[in-house]
């Protein structure tokens, strides 16, 4: 099904030539309104009237983390405070999170690529959707919301946690729609084995998983437990929230909405442009934002683009799954993970060593933190309960930063492997990407 | 009277106090009494040895970290209560908070030792030398 036919089977000289127009303004906008857009742009000696066909764009400077994070919190933001109606935040690569900001504009847009999103699984207001992204700074809950709301549908803001009333309220309220991130819905089949309740029985008929990277495997898992078709979704705050891309009951890769948001691939060393087809970081610029328009985000997300007609009608472009990162960030229950962060956390306790390492694993299908710090001379004292109050202290504090809880081992001085040149610091024992 | 205990941080995985056996045992340290105690992750190594300098060189040397502590060392009469009579009882009595204690047997006395860590030396002390 298709909510929005208009836009979503546009022949594609059509949707380019859209998207030409809309770049044009929205690029004129940012060099009006954001300082930091004008000066990027003078740098590279390039004005909004270099654009003049859509092989321009790679004329235009690209915008990373980073950026966000020297602007913060809302340097970028192309409309006075008094326009924007909503933040939203996402971890950024040190303490300081990434800000983003939304107009009415902005929330209308974003329910209207979530109702999109939602119809591309079929859900009408016929529907019940169980919403058990977060609810708050994080984007999911809200964004996932508004989208059921725009259908129609019937919403359960149940957010995370507290899984066994979860299963409770998918059976009593008859729930045809999960909304989750991929290892919470296998957490919820195994809770509700645990109960005795199986999860096929329930009206559960199609779910929309993202936030993190899951494999294909996951997938037929969470299929055959669930007794659902689980699409894949992709968004980031930066762009959005949800509602960038999503697959359509084909499961043939995720078509981006592109009337909204222009993606390219490029080589994540040189920054040059690739071909459809080809694997490399995907970078997106907004078409149609107002209060925080991006021009050429770099995402860190490694895929590649098909053009290739869906069976579906949709002309937009899909997606692969997400294959890596082209950055150290990982993504531990739909939260993003800097290693830098939980070493500036351990930096600021007095006697800790920056000798750490960061162990991820997937224990009965939830994402487990595990941060592994060296213990010094400094820090020792033959007491336990000192040492623990120690332990207690640093998951505080990377509970305080991170916004997820890691759990604390202290290991022997020396016993992390210090390798030549750059730390290895994270072992990921789960399988996230596929291949 | 007291004694200066070393103790030793060590993961709680097989091998490590065999390493610490082995550095000590290198370095010509002999055991005189030796307690573990562990969390899920790590333990602590406590021990008494016949020369804690030697020991403690060795020990740094191996990369390990260890601290030491003052600790008293008490003779008991190796006979049914005679550990509460002595030592506990006492103690209680002064209002002397004992931390962690373990205890060993010396050949060939009579005698039992019993090795304390307590939140207040000097007074315990005080209180066993019954004085």
């Amino acid at each position: 099904m298709i909510w929005d036919p208009q836009h979503e089977t546009m022949p594609r000289a059509e949707l380019q030539a859209l998207q030409l127009e809309r770049l044009q303004a929205q690029v004129a906008t940012v060099y009006e309104k954001v300082p930091f857009y004008r000066y990027a742009f003078a740098a590279r000696g390039i004005t909004p009237q270099s654009i003049r066909s859509l092989d321009d764009l790679s004329k235009l400077p690209f915008t990373t983390k980073r950026d966000f994070r020297d602007n913060y919190p809302l340097g970028l933001a192309a409309v006075p405070r008094e326009r924007i109606v909503r933040l939203h935040a996402s971890s950024g690569t040190t303490g300081k999170p990434i800000v983003v900001a939304y107009t009415i504009g902005d929330i209308e847009l974003w329910a209207e690529v979530m109702a999109r999103t939602l119809t591309s699984g079929g859900v009408t207001q016929q529907d019940i959707v169980h919403n058990a992204y977060g609810y708050g700074l994080f984007t999911g809950g809200l964004g996932f919301h508004y989208g059921a709301e725009r259908i129609g549908a019937t919403v359960i803001p149940i957010s995370g946690g507290a899984t066994k009333r979860q299963i409770m309220f998918m059976q009593d309220l008859g729930s045809t729609v999960l909304c989750c991130t991929p290892s919470y819905a296998l957490y919820l089949a195994e809770t509700a084995e645990e109960m005795g309740v199986d999860l096929r029985d329930t009206a559960l008929r199609v779910g929309f998983f993202g936030a993190e990277p899951w494999t294909q495997r996951m997938r037929e898992e969470i299929q055959a437990k669930l007794g659902l078709q689980a699409l894949d979704i992709y968004g980031l705050s930066e762009i959005i929230g949800p509602g960038v891309s999503v697959e359509c009951e084909h499961q043939a890769g995720m078509h981006i909405f592109e009337d909204h948001f222009l993606a390219e691939i490029i080589d994540p060393q040189t920054g040059e442009p690739l071909p459809y087809g080809e694997r490399g970081e995907l970078v997106l610029t907004t078409l149609t934002k107002e209060a925080l328009p991006v021009i050429r985000y770099r995402t860190g997300d490694i895929t590649a683009l098909h053009p290739e007609p869906c069976a579906c009608g949709r002309t937009f472009v899909r997606m692969e799954k997400i294959r890596g990162r082209t950055d150290d960030m990982l993504i531990v229950r739909g939260i993003n993970v800097f290693p830098s962060q939980i070493e500036s956390v351990l930096l600021q306790i007095e006697g800790v060593q920056p000798h750490y390492q960061i162990v991820v694993d997937r224990q009965r299908s939830l994402d487990e933190l595990e941060v592994w710090v060296e213990v010094s001379e400094e820090v020792f004292v033959d007491e336990f309960r000192r040492l623990e109050a120690l332990e207690n202290k640093i998951q505080d504090e990377l509970r305080n930063v991170l916004g997820i809880s890691a759990r604390v081992k202290l290991v022997e001085p020396r016993s992390i492997q210090r390798s030549e040149g750059k730390a290895r610091r994270v072992i990921d024992r789960r399988e996230v990407y596929g291949s | 009277m007291k004694v200066t205990q070393i103790s030793v941080f060590l993961e709680n995985r097989p091998g490590r106090l065999a390493h610490l056996l082995r550095v000590l045992s290198d370095a010509q340290v002999n055991l005189r009494a030796l307690s573990l105690a562990d969390t899920a992750d790590f333990g602590i190594a406590r021990a008494i040895v016949s020369d804690t300098d030697a020991a403690m060189r060795a020990i740094q040397a191996a990369g390990l970290t260890a601290a030491t502590t003052e600790v008293l060392r008490v003779e008991i009469p190796d006979v049914p209560g005679g550990l509460a009579r002595t030592v506990v009882e006492p103690l209680a009595q002064a209002g002397v908070n004992i931390e962690y204690m373990y205890a060993y047997s010396e050949r060939p006395s009579e005698k039992a030792v019993v090795v304390l860590k307590v939140n207040d030396l000097e007074k315990a002390e005080r209180v066993l030398s019954g004085g």
